[in-house]
């Protein structure tokens, strides 16, 4: 694997979910595919998650992660891809949302 | 997502070469598209609009939906000149999203302390451009006015398809640097891509305000890439 200059590659999760998998590790890949209103990551962002709940990057400025880990931990096990939304989070506290007010959609997948 | 495909966008961002990556929301199907690569069809046209814009985001297409993730190197601004329109340029270009270096093999020009937290080579073009070469997401600026520094740099960006090639100096300047370029082996083609007199016209008198002149340039180079190629087939 030739590095790169351009590239800040220690934090960089594609270049990681690849190093990953070339260490045989199980990896799952989080894009944030579309956003509405105020939303801390744009479209295209990535989070990336080993089968044991590790991960690098970001979907959101924290405030989706840990739900979306659990579900690419499923998503590992099954293979079948799945597509997670996130809006302003409600009075019911268990439910995992976006302060800022906005909505995104997820989608995570498998690699391999 | 394919393992190949991952290790085939890697590679193109590990090389300063933009890919996008083609999902099918329906099954999950994915493929990179470098740029350049013909695509058809109503998929074809949102690609390249992705690779100008590089914005990433879903498109419905022959039935289906595809999610475009533009992978586009960061465009970097890299100044051959370390005089005092660069002291203004340098922070500007950086706050605009196009970081800057600048090579000025005169040594009582190009120091730290007429430059700081700017990357700064004080050495000949011919030398850093071995190790750092030039790429289309790259724009050249050549401002010192001197035909032994800023010649070769200006050669190299059109053999390297910098999205922008800028030069200091007046038409008459201009006219005699065209002669040498041929020289040099440049094609009149390749030629008529630079930007002489340097910046839009804003009537800039300040290096302040030709730093300002240069930025704009370079950015509206950089927003209408591929545009003027199709506007002169039509």
């Amino acid at each position: 694997m030739e590095s790169s200059i351009y590239l800040d590659e220690a934090r960089d999760p594609l270049i990681i979910a690849e190093g990953w998998m070339k260490d045989g590790k199980h990896v799952a890949i989080a894009t944030v595919v579309e956003t509405w209103g105020s939303a801390p990551r744009p479209v295209g962002s990535h989070l990336v998650i080993d089968a044991d709940g590790n991960f690098h990057g970001s979907v959101s400025g924290g405030c989706v992660e840990g739900a979306v880990v659990t579900e690419a931990v499923d998503v590992i096990d099954s293979g079948q891809a799945k597509m997670l939304e996130f809006g302003v989070a409600d009075e019911t506290a268990w439910q995992v949302g976006l302060s800022c007010g906005g909505r995104i959609k997820v989608y995570v997948e498998r690699l391999g | 997502m394919d393992p190949f495909a991952l290790k085939t966008l890697n590679a193109e961002r590990r090389a300063r070469r933009a890919a996008i990556l083609v999902t099918d929301l329906g099954d999950g199907r994915d493929r990179i598209v470098r740029e350049g690569d013909q695509v058809a069809g109503e998929l074809g046209a949102a690609i390249a609009k992705a690779f100008r814009s590089g914005n990433s985001g879903s498109v419905e297409a022959e039935g289906r939906t595809f999610f475009l993730n533009a992978y586009l190197p960061q465009p970097r601004l890299l100044v051959i000149g370390a005089v005092h329109i660069s002291q203004a340029l340098a922070p500007m270009a950086k706050i605009a999203g196009y970081p800057v270096e600048i090579v000025d093999p005169r040594t009582a020009f190009a120091t730290a302390d007429r430059f700081p937290d700017v990357a700064l080579h004080a050495e000949w073009p011919e030398d850093i451009l071995k190790r750092q070469p030039l790429d289309s997401y790259t724009a050249l600026a050549a401002i010192t006015h001197d035909p032994k520094i800023d010649d070769f740099a200006l050669k190299a960006a059109l053999d390297a398809n910098c999205f922008y090639v800028g030069a200091l100096g007046s038409r008459k300047t201009h006219a005699k640097r065209v002669e040498r370029l041929l020289a040099l082996g440049a094609t009149a083609d390749q030629i008529a891509r630079i930007h002489a007199p340097i910046g839009l016209d804003i009537g800039a008198a300040s290096p302040a305000e030709i730093a300002v002149a240069v930025l704009a340039q370079a950015i509206h180079a950089f927003r209408s890439r591929g545009l003027e190629a199709k506007d002169a087939v039509a």
